[in-house]
């Protein structure tokens, strides 16, 4: 088969950019070695963590090297809106950071977010409740205690004894009503009437809306999703809310093998070598979309003598730092976190001089040099805009 | 362990993306989840010492191996445990027979409407759910009553400069030996000469019953036929997606198998769907495909996707006019070869199968396509629609199925 695209990387980047090419009606196919970052992170679409600031107007006051630069804020608030309509039940904009209380009780700024997390947000304050399942890294009553320092919010916590599950079982008891209906129960009788009641983010997850809103309807109040650590309940709802449709718009996706080379001619790739269970094999096609991430995902590599490579297309990596590579400060900035490939006005990697390496190789997401993700809480609003913006370029380009 | 599948490990950062999409720990809690069983509990083993009990519960589907991005090899690791428990406390009976599907199927096809009469009596099967540990209700396929080798054996296939190998399994020649003459009608058909060399059990179902000395002696043996035609540049094609698995991979990874041999073997694996993509790619597929107006769900088992090719039925199908395809999504049916016969094992092997069991029942499809045996009888256990290897699609389509257009090959 020789496909329009061959998407390269299964994180939100991929699928973004890999959705948006199959609904125009591209020949698309999605490899990936594993499945991506979705899995381990909350799905809120963090586009700057600007307190609760107007990320528009941060995105304006980016140095040029960051991959935001690239697109106009037009374009972000674009993508932003083409995911909304997509994936059901996110609310929010541009315009205005949420403040969602994570499981350590810190506030973190979110643009976009699951509704089931919404009512979480402590902007104007309020009576928080907490309420603990006995799950592992969620103890209501630290959450609580950190947060009660903040003006306006007085927050508790509750524990129910359940037996001990992971979050995943959970997930699951929570689509059964006779669960919803015990722990509906219990809570009624310890609530006062304005509390708001924060769970860990485990309400389900094929059927997570109902779940949420008959919560809502049994305690009536509002009730939200604290993130928790991985396994990330919202973050499997959203991989299955990308891929499904991706699928349905007659995308292939192939989670296992590893592309490891790439074939290239007269400044063009031909093809991508993907290793198979006994062979490898070369996926042809008219253009490229590298979304393969940073370090964590493997997209990028560091050896023991500091070299720092681009692991499918060996493309020059720009920012790589002199020593010291790490700091002893570990949360703050580390040398190495804005390493990534250069790309030019659009999407494609470049080369030291900044002319396109490749004419039809794109890029996006957290392989883009440029970005702190961690630190400027950019991750998935980083992965939707520039997924979206490379894939529209893509798009125009043939 | 091989260093391959033991280094791996040290890649496993705990993220659990493996816990998420294992099937069976979804649906027991007798199966903690192959994180726990695999990278973690894998430090706590040394030499001879098993302390794992639930291992047994893994299927070995392999769906954690191919999701997990840092590339640990938790499926291999998993089923090399399991080997190591069995060789401790020693192999049941019942797995050691279950395990034998050339052994069972010579005993069984000269007998096959008496054998069959007793696959489907209730008191026969009571009895062996009792005394031999198989789930009464259990789906056990039929004998044949004739091997796929006898036809094999009289068949004059066609005269051609482009060959290539057969290895049709055990399912084939024993339970189905028309999908065996189909896969032939439809590789002669674009003009191959087909040669279907004698051949045994790959040692699969022995290997996933933790007997890894028996089953590389059956590797071996079947290695041996195989690569004097691989050496020679024949192409060997498979339609068992899980005994092709076991010589394109799983005999190196799991089997810790080695030797020239089986390196020609695999790299001239293909399964049958990847080779006659392969050719349409390459502009040598006939597509002289009749009209099929049919709905018919896709259902790619675990050990297709282990072959990392994408789901290349799908491309297949889709030139066939007025055929409609839809991809299933559901993970795995849950039989896993032979663990859902297993009495302790075969409910939470229909729990498995639930999603995947619904979703084909309410495509409200008559037909359903799926390349793995187990996995097309276990479909129609679960659901009562008949199951076919998308093979059997494309020989309809070309008309090979109706003798007036038989001659046009």
């Amino acid at each position: 088969m020789t496909y329009d695209t061959v998407v390269i990387g299964a994180g939100l980047a991929g699928l973004t950019a890999a959705l948006r090419l199959a609904e125009e009606g591209r020949q698309v196919i999605l490899v990936a070695k594993g499945v991506g970052s979705t899995h381990l992170a909350p799905a809120t679409i963090d586009v700057l963590a600007v307190d609760d600031k107007s990320p528009a107007e941060a995105l304006s006051k980016l140095p040029s090297e960051h991959p935001y630069a690239r697109l106009p804020v037009e374009v972000v608030a674009a993508s932003i809106e083409w995911f909304k309509a997509r994936v059901a039940g996110y609310r929010g904009g541009l315009h205005e950071n949420f403040l969602l209380p994570t499981a350590v009780g810190a506030v973190k700024p979110s643009a976009v977010v699951p509704e089931s997390m919404a009512g979480g947000d402590l902007r104007g304050g309020g009576r928080f409740v907490f309420v603990g399942l006995g799950l592992k890294d969620f103890y209501p009553a630290y959450l609580a205690e950190n947060l009660d320092q903040l003006a306006d919010v007085s927050a508790r916590g509750i524990e129910l004894t359940l037996s001990h599950e992971g979050s995943l079982d959970l997930a699951r008891r929570f689509e059964q009503a006779d669960l919803r209906e015990v722990i509906a129960r219990q809570l009624n009788a310890q609530l006062e009437p304005d509390e708001r009641v924060g769970f860990p983010a485990v309400l389900g997850l094929r059927h997570a809306a109902e779940v949420w809103r008959d919560l809502e309807e049994r305690l009536e109040r509002p009730v939200f999703e604290v993130a928790t650590l991985p396994p990330s309940l919202p973050g499997m709802r959203l991989y299955e809310a990308m891929s499904e449709p991706l699928r349905k718009a007659g995308g292939r996706v192939i989670i296992g093998p590893t592309v490891v080379a790439a074939e290239t001619s007269n400044g063009r790739v031909e093809g991508v070598v993907v290793e198979q269970a006994a062979r490898s094999t070369t996926l042809r096609a008219r253009s490229f979309m590298l979304a393969t991430g940073g370090f964590a995902s493997g997209g990028l590599q560091l050896d023991s003598r500091g070299r720092i490579r681009e692991t499918v297309f060996d493309l020059p990596v720009a920012g790589a730092p002199d020593r010291p590579r790490f700091l002893p400060t570990y949360l703050e900035e580390q040398p190495l976190d804005r390493v990534g490939v250069a790309v030019d006005e659009q999407f494609r990697p470049t080369d030291v001089d900044g002319n396109p390496r490749y004419e039809n190789l794109y890029a996006a997401g957290a392989t883009l040099a440029g970005a702190a993700p961690w630190r400027e809480g950019s991750g998935n609003g980083l992965s939707v805009a520039t997924g979206y913006a490379a894939a529209t370029i893509l798009e125009g380009a043939q | 362990m091989t260093e391959l599948v033991r280094d791996s490990l040290d890649h496993c950062v705990k993220c659990t993306i493996c816990e998420t999409f294992c099937p069976f720990s979804q649906v027991t809690p007798l199966f903690p989840g192959p994180k726990y069983v695999g990278p973690q509990a894998e430090r706590y083993r040394g030499a001879g010492l098993s302390p794992d009990v639930s291992v047994d519960y893994c299927s070995g589907c392999g769906i954690c191996t191919q999701v997990c991005p840092q590339g640990v090899k938790i499926a291999e690791i998993n089923s090399q445990a399991r080997a190591q428990l069995w060789e401790d406390r020693g192999i049941p009976l019942r797995n050691q027979l279950i395990a034998r599907p050339s052994v069972l199927g010579r005993l069984g096809t000269p007998v096959a409407p008496l054998a069959n009469w007793a696959l489907q009596n209730r008191a026969v099967r009571l009895l062996a759910h009792r005394l031999g540990g198989i789930h009464y209700k259990a789906p056990m396929p039929k004998f044949a009553g004739h091997t796929f080798q006898r036809w094999a054996k009289r068949h004059r296939s066609t005269v051609s400069r482009r060959k290539v190998v057969y290895f049709h399994g055990c399912g084939t020649n024993y339970y189905e030996p028309g999908v065996g003459e189909m896969v032939v009608a439809v590789l002669e058909h674009n003009g191959f000469h087909v040669r279907i060399p004698p051949q045994d059990c790959c040692g699969l179902p022995l290997q996933s019953n933790g007997n890894f000395p028996a089953a590389r002696k059956y590797l071996r043996r079947l290695i041996g036929k195989l690569a004097p035609y691989a050496h020679d540049g024949w192409p060997i094609v498979a339609n068992s997606t899980s005994c092709g698995l076991m010589l394109k991979r799983e005999a190196r990874e799991i089997l810790e198998v080695e030797g020239e041999d089986l390196e020609a073997v695999s790299a001239a694996t293909h399964d049958i769907c990847e080779f006659l993509l392969g050719l349409h790619e390459r502009g040598e597929l006939r597509t002289d495909f009749r009209s099929l107006p049919l709905t018919v769900p896709y259902h790619a088992p675990c050990q297709q996707r282990g072959h990392e090719i994408g789901k290349p039925a799908l491309d297949l199908l889709a030139l066939i006019p007025d055929l409609r395809v839809i991809e299933l999504d559901a993970d795995c049916c849950g039989i896993a070869g032979t663990y859902g016969l297993k009495k302790e094992k075969y409910s939470i092997s229909m729990a498995v199968g639930e999603r995947l069991f619904r979703d084909v029942y309410e495509s409200g499809a008559n037909v359903v396509a799926c390349d793995s045996e187990t996995c097309r009888w276990q479909i129609e256990h679960g659901t009562d629609v008949h199951a076919v290897h998308p093979v059997e699609l494309l020989y309809r389509a070309y008309g090979l199925d109706a003798p007036v257009a038989v001659s046009a090959g």
